[in-house]
């Protein structure tokens, strides 16, 4: 980021405030916006224009990983030591896509996780970033960064949504 | 804070619970103040897995023969606290996704503690395979692992698809459980002193948790996915279980209906278990206004119907015993019934059957100590469904000179109780270390604070 950035974080005790602050800010084309909240609040994610998460392609290839390897698991063994037990045959398929089935949903999952850790850019200790404990327990924030001559027109669009606190953070920080 | 009307918020889930930061009080409070009865019942569970250790660490030196394990009696006390510990873990699951697909409001409060059960049902009924196996350092057998015999599993079989289901269902509950408590310890981690050790357990688990838009924008789609994941997995696993005795020929195992049959049983089981945990960590923590005489009404009403799906199946199995004409298939349930087990089937049909008929009336769902007591009863009633079909089945087979009567020895009962003090255990240091109640998610159910607006005419400011 360059110098010349500054940042401004601004708590609310409301969730309509919190909202029309950010879609002013959007509406002004302030685009560098972290919005805090204490639990997943659609509105907030709407107003910030979320769309679709990529965790969702993680979980479908891990899915697939999971089936694939779960039909050949079996079949490779079976076919390494190919004897015949209980009189079915060496490639028992429907015994199969049980092994398949929970292969499927093992990996779906552990390719979720994965792609959720990735996604939410966590852990990630070492980054500066801004924090209020407040933030988990019942307030909104939204830290908002901008070049230092168009600052003064964010801090206004957020003081006009009347915020509880409002911080000025000379030194612009990640977005995490 | 928040302005509704009086109707509004007696509509909600939680009446009482009027400001977010409420929650996070209430609910930390939980990991301050152990008290008197924490100790003490960590004192008994203690001493249960002492007992397990005792007996375990005596049949590991002697041998199985500790056990009353013999032919015909294969399978006994361990395989039937197995099904049981892991049809306890079954509820958990139901309740923080099936119920969080269906968009159940009164799961909330209940399913952090329901996961956490099943994540040390689930650790408790892995214990019993290799209780079981007698020589236990031979289990790494049971996965599939290039070996220098160059010999692999045998996958037609159902025990090694119980393997892999179990195995599966313990790696995703506890990431499921994992995932769902970030927020939840982060709120814990800004509420503790900084630089204490507590503070630092938090900080490691909450893996720098801020709450922020593309934190729970992510967070929220992956635990939708992880919950679509586990729904089915759920059904399996127990249906997997089942298989381990309907894929079999004995009479009294071999029915179709048996997965159907068990997943019910699970779900019934677990939902009783939630409801005995609850019910004291309710009362010694002060957690009336998160757990509602709503919250167990309706955990009541899903006891109430999967035990009529149980009762049904139990009347299933004798008619079709009768109707199929098969005359081992007969025996086996005539001598179930009033054979040598007898008291152990009535003990099943009473709890599983009779008492829960109980829950049809709105006065004993209402009250606590009746669902408390229900509950038990129906424990007991799953532990000895589980003892009759494996036991009953085993000893009354085809060839009648191989008929015996098994009876589970000190060692096994040993084994067994320890094993509930094992799971005891690791659920009291759960609700000391870790948030009990879903603190986030209860915020969602909550009325969001909207600025105060002069326009309303009958409002309440809070």
């Amino acid at each position: 980021m360059s110098d010349a950035r500054e940042g401004i974080l601004a708590s609310f005790d409301y969730l309509d405030s919190t909202v029309d602050a950010i879609k002013g800010l959007k509406e002004k084309g302030f685009e560098e916006i972290t919005a805090f909240a204490p639990f997943p609040e659609h509105h907030i994610e709407e107003a910030l224009g979320y769309k679709h998460s990529p965790v969702r392609l993680f979980t479908l290839v891990g899915g697939l990983t999971g089936a694939a390897t779960g039909f050949a698991l079996p079949v490779f063994a079976s076919l390494d030591w190919p004897l015949v037990v209980g009189g079915k045959p060496i490639l028992s398929m429907p015994a199969y896509v049980i092994i398949s089935f929970e292969m499927t949903i093992l990996f779906g999952v552990l390719f979720t996780v994965v792609g959720v850790f990735w996604n939410m850019r966590v852990p990630d200790l070492k980054s500066d970033v801004v924090y209020d404990p407040e933030f988990s327990a019942g307030r909104f924030g939204i830290y908002v960064t901008a070049p230092e001559d168009r600052l003064q027109e964010a801090r206004q669009i957020l003081e006009s949504n009347g915020p509880s606190q409002l911080q000025d953070d000379p030194k612009a920080r990640s977005h995490g | 804070m928040a302005t509704v009307t009086e109707q509004e918020r007696a509509a909600q889930t939680h009446p009482d619970v009027r400001q977010y930061g409420e929650v996070n009080t209430d609910i930390l409070r939980m990991l301050s103040r152990p008290g008197k009865w924490w100790w003490i019942l960590l004192g008994m569970s203690v001493a249960g897995i002492g007992l397990l250790a005792f007996s375990w660490g005596n049949q590991l030196i002697q041998g199985i023969g500790l056990s009353g394990l013999n032919s015909p009696v294969g399978w006994g006390a361990y395989i039937t606290t197995f099904v049981f510990w892991v049809g306890i873990a079954h509820s958990g699951t139901l309740i923080s996704a099936i119920l969080f697909l269906f968009r159940a409001r009164w799961r909330q409060s209940i399913y952090r503690a329901a996961e956490a059960m099943t994540v040390f049902a689930v650790m408790t009924a892995g214990l019993f395979p290799l209780i079981h196996l007698g020589r236990a350092w031979h289990a790494y057998w049971l996965f599939p692992y290039p070996n220098q015999r160059l010999l692999w599993p045998n996958f037609r079989s159902p025990l090694v698809w119980d393997v892999f289901a179990v195995s599966t269902y313990f790696t995703v509950s506890s990431l499921f459980f994992l995932l769902g408590l970030i927020p939840d310890i982060a709120a814990a981690r800004d509420q503790t002193k900084k630089g204490t050790l507590r503070n630092r357990f938090y900080q490691l688990l909450s893996f720098g948790w801020r709450g922020t838009d593309r934190q729970w924008h992510h967070f929220g789609k992956a635990y939708l996915f992880l919950a679509a994941l586990a729904t089915p997995l759920v059904l399996s696993v127990h249906s997997v279980v089942s298989w381990d005795f309907a894929m079999a020929i004995v009479p009294g195992w071999h029915a179709t209906i048996f997965a159907p049959y068990f997943v019910a049983g699970a779900i019934f089981s677990g939902v009783a278990m939630v409801i005995t945990l609850m019910v004291p960590i309710r009362k010694i923590f002060g957690l009336e206004k998160y757990l509602t005489i709503r919250h167990f009404d309706a955990m009541a009403k899903l006891c109430l119907v999967t035990g009529l799906i149980v009762f049904y199946a139990y009347l299933t199995e004798f008619f079709m015993a009768w109707y199929s004409g098969e005359d081992p298939e007969r025996r086996v349930f005539w001598n179930r019934a009033f054979g040598s087990y007898w008291w152990a089937t009535w003990i099943m049909l009473t709890c599983n059957g009779m008492i829960p008929i109980l829950l049809w009336f709105k006065r004993v769902r209402h009250s606590i100590p009746a669902l408390f007591v229900i509950t038990l009863f129906i424990n007991i009633g799953m532990w000895f469904e589980r003892y009759v079909i494996i036991v009953t089945s085993l000893s009354h087979e085809f060839m009648p000179f191989a008929w015996a009567v098994y009876r589970p020895t000190f060692t096994e009962m040993g084994i067994v109780i320890g094993t509930f003090g094992w799971f005891a255990f690791w659920f009291l240091l759960f609700i000391r270390l870790l948030p009990p109640v879903a603190i986030a998610e209860i915020k969602e159910v909550l009325p969001p604070p909207m600025r105060p607006r002069k326009d309303r005419k009958k409002e309440v400011t809070t």
